[in-house]
């Protein structure tokens, strides 16, 4: 049956379960003791028969359905004669896709071949197999689990301590998954970049200056092996997050200050909503707006002082993330500013100083590690940014530092390589994995410098 | 020390001076960060309010049995597959008999939408007795006739420049007089998934796809977030190893740019688990991954937030731990733990590049009607429609982000109610 309808019954067996559970404790100590010396409340009984009728259930549904396709895949390919099991990969999976729509759309023309029609029907028949084992064996083991369970019950027994076991180990296990999740993507890009600098050594990608991962599908092309240098991404990325900083840092640092140190309450209770608005809107509509509005804006006024800019300029682009980070830096700002004790601004305010020469020979220097942390956390934001680039920034890789030029990033050229390209094993969509990497070494880098420097400004004023 | 206060008094006004300018700035780069939040709002309202407006055309349209090659008595799916578009045709050539070559000609079929052949089919279809008779039908314009309509075409400008010619001009005028033109309100936009022609495309499908993928991740990144939140709080024992690297995993993976997680779906959940691409399952998974940080972070606060008291109380009165969590710290934590999480799910909403990783660009024109259907989501929308040539797409655009702005703010709102409504000062 239909994943969904073994899940509703499983769930419907396990709601039995935990009724018959209850049932039983009662019952059972009613005949034996009286209810009074029930261990746990009836209720601890019925949970307790349903995760021994659940949880195996569960973890074989789990565990078969994760490895069902590749066996199968694995055991229809074993089917198939010597001559056909000995070509390339590629062709092998191009002959496993045909098997596998032949088997699921059940479409046979005359013109189909005679070992793909019966592997098909072997796929198909080892598919309802597969379903129907997966069906019964779940049921079975969920029946034999409720048994199980039921019989374990007695006046005695520690049904709350059981169950609180169980579910005290389903959260730790839900507070690991974000450390499951960290290595899934630590080893889902390393692997695949590993692949990437076995074809391109790491130096050309390191350190390489052209970038143009077109890879031409015969051999003999022209500029048929594609290049990897990936500075110009690394610099195209780095100066349209400068942009994006020169604009958001003094914005949002100001704004702060006012908001903390001048505003009045009502002032700041309208204005810190509408600035944290700005951080609402998703990246999306910034692209768009950058791609739109601002880009054709800088070009006509460019235009009309004499300036060529160009229609994709890292300017436009940086101008509009700078915008979008500074909710950012003011709110991080605001943080650390109002943190430092009213004690030394009033010591300052004693000698003589006016509030601004307090804020910034006092407020400033005392808060600056924590202001520091917060740029850096925003330039992370700003060179992990995606959807502003890629709608705002150009394609072409270009090595250069003019802000009116279009350059590209490694956020844009990781979408350009991966959207709507499914293989796997080309150097060029590898090359998104490797690019991906940086990216994240890079950020991380930097969230972890900016923490450290955050909580180690934070522990001077506790 | 009189020269002392001399030397002060002298630097006074210049001091004054400097405060005066520091506190300008202050204000001016919050007028400024505010100008910006104007200017873009603007711009998308503008652009998108016409939107919600579409030019109709009516036409005559003889339904003559014998050019459609079918009558009354005619069985269902002989009607259904009948060329309705025969009949349009002959509608607008008598209409506009004056159309030369192969061009005008092509133009003057062009001014009502494609779709108009399958408004008079399910006219038919709904009473066969219709045929041989003359009826009036509100057809929807093509998009070029309704950018027009909307005053985004300049009558002024060369001939070579204009999308509509001269001669399409004529008729237009002549369809205003007779009163054939009108601007209604766009259902289409809200009842029709994606489409390659501008007028018959909606954003029911991205919607659809939208609340399919929000609900596969709500309902894996709650119980999951909270879980691990009180297991943080509550259990999780001092100095240990294992929970500071759990700690220091949940920081990293709040800071983590979101494309990356694209590609952990496109290698882990796609590449191993076989999962099938573009659809809201998929979607789903990977924003539990971006979401989880989020909620987690909140849910701790809200949960360090409940006093010790209440807890101690519980205890004293033979609760075990778990009990007291669950009847006790969870109730009282809830309203700061829903916030938390309508904001999560606010920014998943509006969350697009590690969408685009895992295939949920494709171009889907029907409207998902489970998790496993191919769907795309509204901001994935936005961008698709954003990179359209066409004019009419680019206010389409606008609309979109119009609708995914309000379902947005109703979300914040929500919280926000939520927080004011329930938040508890110990």
């Amino acid at each position: 049956m239909p994943i969904q309808t073994l899940l509703s019954t499983l769930l419907a067996l396990l709601l039995f379960s935990f009724f018959i559970g209850s049932k039983r404790s009662l019952a059972v100590s009613t005949v034996r003791k009286g209810r009074r010396n029930l261990h746990s409340r009836p209720n601890y009984y019925g949970f307790m028969v349903a995760i021994w009728a659940g949880i195996p259930a569960l973890l074989i549904l789990a565990l078969w359905s994760s490895f069902n396709a590749s066996i199968i895949t694995s055991l229809t390919i074993s089917g198939l004669p010597e001559s056909v099991q000995m070509q390339s990969k590629d062709e092998l999976g191009l002959i496993i896709n045909e098997i596998k729509n032949i088997a699921s759309s059940g479409n046979i023309d005359a013109e189909t071949d005679m070992i793909k029609k019966e592997a098909a029907f072997h796929y198909h028949r080892l598919e309802q197999i597969s379903l129907l084992a997966k069906t019964v064996i779940v049921f079975v083991v969920a029946l034999l689990g409720m048994l199980i369970g039921r019989s374990l019950i007695k006046p005695e027994m520690r049904a709350r301590n059981m169950v609180e076991t169980v579910m005290r180990w389903t959260m730790i296990l839900c507070a690991s998954i974000a450390i499951v999740s960290t290595i899934g993507i630590v080893f889902s890009v390393l692997f695949e970049s590993v692949q990437f600098f076995k074809a391109v050594p790491p130096t050309d990608f390191l350190f390489g200056t052209h970038w143009s991962p077109q890879t031409s599908i015969r051999s003999d092309q022209v500029g048929s092996s594609g290049s990897f240098g990936a500075i110009p991404l690394f610099i195209g990325t780095l100066l349209i997050s400068a942009i994006a900083l020169i604009i958001s840092v003094p914005l949002g640092l100001m704004a702060a200050i006012y908001l903390s140190e001048y505003a009045s309450p009502t002032l700041r209770s309208i204005a810190k909503p509408t600035l944290e608005i700005l951080a609402g809107i998703p990246t999306v509509v910034y692209g768009f707006f950058a791609a739109l509005t601002v880009a054709p804006f800088l070009r006509d006024v460019g235009e009309s002082i004499g300036l060529s800019v160009a229609s994709e300029s890292a300017l436009a682009a940086g101008l509009v993330m700078g915008i979008m980070i500074i909710p950012f830096v003011s709110s991080l700002s605001d943080d650390v500013i109002s943190a430092v004790p009213q004690s030394m601004r009033d010591g300052s305010y004693g000698l003589g100083a006016t509030q601004s020469e307090t804020i910034r020979q006092v407020v400033i220097p005392a808060a600056l590690p924590g202001i520091v942390g917060g740029v850096l956390l925003a330039a992370s934001r700003a060179i992990g940014e995606t959807m502003i680039v890629v709608m705002a920034a150009g394609l072409s890789a270009k090595l250069t530092i003019n802000p009116l030029e279009a350059v590209t990033t490694v956020t844009v050229q990781i979408v350009t390589l991966l959207t709507g390209d499914q293989e796997f094993d080309s150097p060029k969509t590898l090359a998104a994995f490797a690019l991906a990497l940086g990216l994240f070494t890079i950020t991380l880098l930097l969230n972890f410098i900016a923490l450290h420097v955050i909580r180690k400004y934070r522990e001077q004023y506790d | 020390m009189k020269e002392t206060t001399q030397i002060i008094k002298a630097g006074l006004k210049k001091r004054y001076a400097r405060e005066k300018r520091f506190r300008f700035f202050g204000l001016m780069s919050i007028i400024i960060s505010f100008i910006f939040l104007i200017v873009l709002l603007v711009t998308i309202f503008s652009k998108g309010w016409p939107a919600f407006q579409q030019t109709y055309i009516k036409l005559d349209i003889e339904l003559d049995e014998a050019t459609l090659g079918i009558n009354k008595f005619s069985e269902e799916d002989v009607l259904f597959s009948a060329s309705y578009q025969k009949v349009i045709k002959n509608s607008l050539k008598q209409m506009f008999p004056k159309a030369k070559g192969r061009k005008q000609k092509r133009a003057r079929n062009n001014l009502v939408s494609k779709s108009a052949q399958y408004a008079v089919r399910d006219k038919v279809l709904a009473d066969p007795r219709l045929l041989g008779t003359k009826q009036s039908f509100w057809f929807l314009a093509k998009d070029d006739i309704d950018v027009f309509m909307k005053g985004n075409i300049d009558r002024s400008l060369p001939e070579s420049d204009r999308r509509i010619k001269d001669y399409q001009l004529i008729w237009i005028d002549k369809l205003i007089a007779e009163g054939r033109l009108e601007r209604r309100f766009n259902t289409v936009l809200f009842t029709a998934g994606d489409s390659r022609e501008p007028e018959q495309a909606g954003v029911k499908g991205a919607i659809m796809g939208s609340i399919f993928t929000m609900l596969v991740t709500l309902s894996l990144s709650f119980p999951i977030a909270v879980a691990a939140a009180a297991y943080l709080e509550e259990f999780a024992p001092q100095n240990n190893r294992w929970v500071d690297f759990i700690e220091i995993n949940i920081n990293n993976l709040a800071a983590v740019p979101s494309i990356v997680f694209g590609l952990l779906g496109l290698a882990v959940y796609i590449g191993f688990f076989g999962i099938p691409r573009s659809t809201p399952l998929i979607g789903g998974l990977v924003l539990t991954l971006m979401t989880l940080p989020t909620i987690i972070i909140a849910s701790r606060a809200a949960i360090k937030s409940v006093p010790p008291s209440i807890k101690q109380a519980a205890v004293g009165l033979g609760a075990s731990r778990m009990q007291t969590l669950f009847h006790h710290t969870l109730p009282l934590a809830m309203p700061g733990i829903l916030t938390g999480t309508i904001i999560g799910m606010a920014q998943a909403l509006g969350e697009t590049a590690p969408l685009l990783m895992i295939g949920m660009v494709a171009f889907v024109a029907e409207v998902p009607g489970g998790i496993m259907d191919p769907a795309t989501v509204m901001p994935v929308q936005i961008y698709l429609w954003s990179d359209s040539p066409e004019r009419a797409f680019s206010e389409r655009t606008s609309a979109a982000i119009m609708i995914l702005l309000g379902f947005l703010v109703m979300m914040n709102i929500i919280a926000i109610m939520l927080r004011k409504k329930f938040e508890h000062r110990w």
